[in-house]
């Protein structure tokens, strides 16, 4: 069909060579391996081993969760400020049922838990259905009122967080059954040895590797992918062509929320515990992650693929760094410029490549 | 099928009458009447701001008017939403296309009536992509419009090939009646020319092509009638075949008034 493709329709395409966009569309994959062959020239097997790979892995799995639906938001041109303080709330309200529902207070509070066979996992679905509905709530306020998301989830990231600190007094919850800690989230689900080095896949790392495989089907190959797109790319498009815009932006929000519940039970499955005081730069860790991975600010660009490697990045260069011994605070700086480096050769990439 | 150029008559696909429509204060439309037959191809023109593309809005569902009746196929309607025009077999072009750029030409034509997959994976909403390109291919060849490819995404193709995917997703779907609001605007002459083309073969399946333009030979060349709107009313019905450019742009700028209406002649 390309010889003759001259007729109603003009045919004026200045090919771009697949090869060249291919290459600039991995730039941040390309980062990555830079980032970690500095490392390991500079760190040798300290930084470049199983081991210390498998525990950056599983380090990232709540920030990938929180990246995961933070692209799906704004590939719709929306923004999720709040998901740090719905992890937060999400893992309070888990960790405070299952105290509740372990056994009487004078129980729990001699570190006994008759019930926690079935206070762990009402605690830990209640986290995830907590994260549901902030992001419901999210979704609701974005299009009832038709506010601009940025504003709106600027104000529940002070409200959920605040009804949090409410519910906990401002601290750590305590007396959490560890059950919950040793024998379900640092659980090896599937353990091996590779070159004398063992890894474990833990059920934090296995669920968000997960849910990102999923969420990453559902972008590219359903029609809920393309509506996110869609209304990302041209909202009035989008309408015009008979898309239920504020549904699929609720259910948008609502994924936002819910793997930001999945993130807060993961505090307990890692920690054993929920502290409302970590987490709070999350919600812009997770849209930085998303941007280095090439998700577009404006709407209607993003992959989880990028995502995932958006996440990554941070969380090697925390590793190498720390393995480094270079001061904590570096860690911001540098990830900061990788975080301009990225958006900016990602940027070059789509100026030569489009016209709009 | 068709009875040609000029010759379409019967029961109007389409009439619309006393349709009003304000902005705050901006009247937009006052007392419009229009109708659109079978098999014709009736030009809309007008100065900017005239009211051609809010017609076009009203009478495809993206606006409501005031007031004003809309019969379609000898039914009254009430085309609350551009999906309840479109099921109606009502297609349009917009003015500002409609269409998402960062979409493929296929994903864009197939927007908001995608093809699932059969079973259990369409349950879940899995795109038949395959399908979808399949049916554009056998579409377009049929009307013979050519799309360089159909799956670039849209920002990177020329703002004159983005106007191609809208003009071919309208033409494609369409049934009844087609609104085209400047399809050519962006258009070089040799694609003007092909678009237009494209309306006279949509006009001979007997579908109905209404079409708005600023470019007056553009407009004396395919249209069968010439509804001329001006300040938000129905100034002139011209038949191109005896009326001259002067007396279009006449009719439009309001100058000569009572000469541009001698010659006119009543359509309908
Ligand atoms: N959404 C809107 N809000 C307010 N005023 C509007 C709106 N849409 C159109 N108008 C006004 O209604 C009038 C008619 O506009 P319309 O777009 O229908 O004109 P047009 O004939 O299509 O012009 P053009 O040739 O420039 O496309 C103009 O005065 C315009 O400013
Ligand atoms: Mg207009």
């Amino acid at each position: 069909m390309a010889k003759e493709q001259a007729a109603a329709i003009p045919a004026q395409t200045e090919a771009i060579p697949v090869w060249r966009t291919r290459l600039a569309g991995s730039f941040t994959l390309l980062i990555l391996i830079v980032i970690m062959a500095i490392f390991t020239i500079w760190e040798g097997t300290k930084f470049f081993n199983l081991v210390n790979f498998n525990t950056i892995a599983i380090d990232s799995s709540q920030l990938l969760l929180l990246a995961v639906g933070s692209t799906f938001v704004i590939i719709t041109a929306g923004i999720d400020l709040s998901v740090s303080s719905t992890l937060v709330l999400s893992a309070v309200i888990a960790a405070q049922l299952m105290v509740q529902l372990s056994g009487t207070p004078a129980q729990v509070a001699a570190y006994e838990f008759p019930n926690q066979n079935v206070a762990i996992p009402i605690g830990l679905a209640a986290g995830v259905l907590t994260g549901l509905v902030c992001g419901l709530i999210n979704g609701l306020l974005v299009t009832r009122l038709k506010m601009p998301p940025f504003i709106v989830t600027l104000g529940t990231l002070g409200v959920f967080l605040g009804i949090a600190q409410l519910l906990t007094g401002g601290t750590t919850v305590p007396n959490v059954p560890p059950a919950v800690q040793t024998d379900i989230g640092l659980r090896t689900v599937i353990g091996f040895t590779i070159a004398g080095q063992q890894i474990r896949l833990t059920p934090p790392l296995l669920i968000a590797l997960g849910i990102a495989f999923v969420c990453a089907i559902a972008l590219n190959r359903t029609r809920f992918g393309r509506y996110t797109y869609a209304i990302g790319s041209n909202v009035a498009a989008a309408r015009r062509v008979g898309i239920d815009v504020e549904r699929h932006l609720i259910k948008v929000y609502a994924l936002c929320g819910l793997l930001a519940g999945v993130a807060g039970s993961f505090d307990l499955l890692r920690f054993g515990t929920a502290s409302v005081g970590s987490h709070t730069d999350d919600n812009l860790a997770a849209i930085s992650a998303a941007v280095i991975g090439g998700t577009s600010l404006f709407g209607g660009i993003g992959t989880i693929g990028g995502t995932v490697v958006g996440a990554l990045i941070p969380a090697v260069l925390r590793n190498g760094l720390v393995i480094g011994r270079v001061p904590s605070f570096w860690q911001n700086v540098a990830i900061g410029m990788v975080l301009i480096l990225a958006v900016y050769l990602d940027q070059r990439r789509r100026a030569t490549e489009e016209r709009m | 099928m068709t009875d040609g150029a000029g010759g379409a008559r019967g029961e109007p696909i389409l009439r619309a009458t006393h349709i009003n429509k304000h902005f705050g204060p901006v009247r937009a439309l006052h007392d419009v009447a229009i109708e659109v037959f079978p098999g014709e191809v009736v030009a809309l023109i007008g100065d900017n701001g005239a009211g051609k593309s809010t017609l076009v809005n009203v009478l495809t569902g993206v606006l409501q008017p005031d007031a004003g009746e809309i019969e379609f196929d000898g039914r009254r309607v009430s085309l609350s939403s551009p999906s309840a025009a479109r099921a109606l077999g009502i297609e349009t072009v917009y003015q500002d296309l409609a269409i998402a750029p960062h979409l493929d030409a296929v994903a864009n034509i197939f927007l908001g009536r995608e093809r699932l997959k059969s079973g259990v994976a369409g349950g879940l909403g899995f795109l038949d992509n395959g399908k979808m390109r399949e049916e554009t291919e056998q579409q377009l060849g049929r009307l013979r419009v050519r799309i360089p490819n159909l799956t670039r995404r849209l920002v990177t193709l020329s703002g004159g090939q983005r106007q191609g995917v809208a003009v071919a997703r309208a033409v494609m779907w369409a049934s009844k009646i087609v609104f085209m609001d400047e399809p050519t605007a962006a258009l070089g002459v040799a694609q003007t020319e092909q678009v237009l083309d494209l309306i006279k073969r949509v006009r001979d399946t007997g579908i109905p092509v209404v079409f708005i333009s600023h470019n007056m030979p553009n407009v004396f060349e395919v249209a069968d009638r010439i509804v001329v709107l001006r300040l938000g009313e129905v100034a002139a019905h011209l038949d191109p075949k005896t009326a001259t450019i002067d007396d279009a742009v006449s009719a439009m700028t309001g100058s000569l008034r009572g000469m541009a209406a001698a010659r006119s002649e009543q359509g309908g």
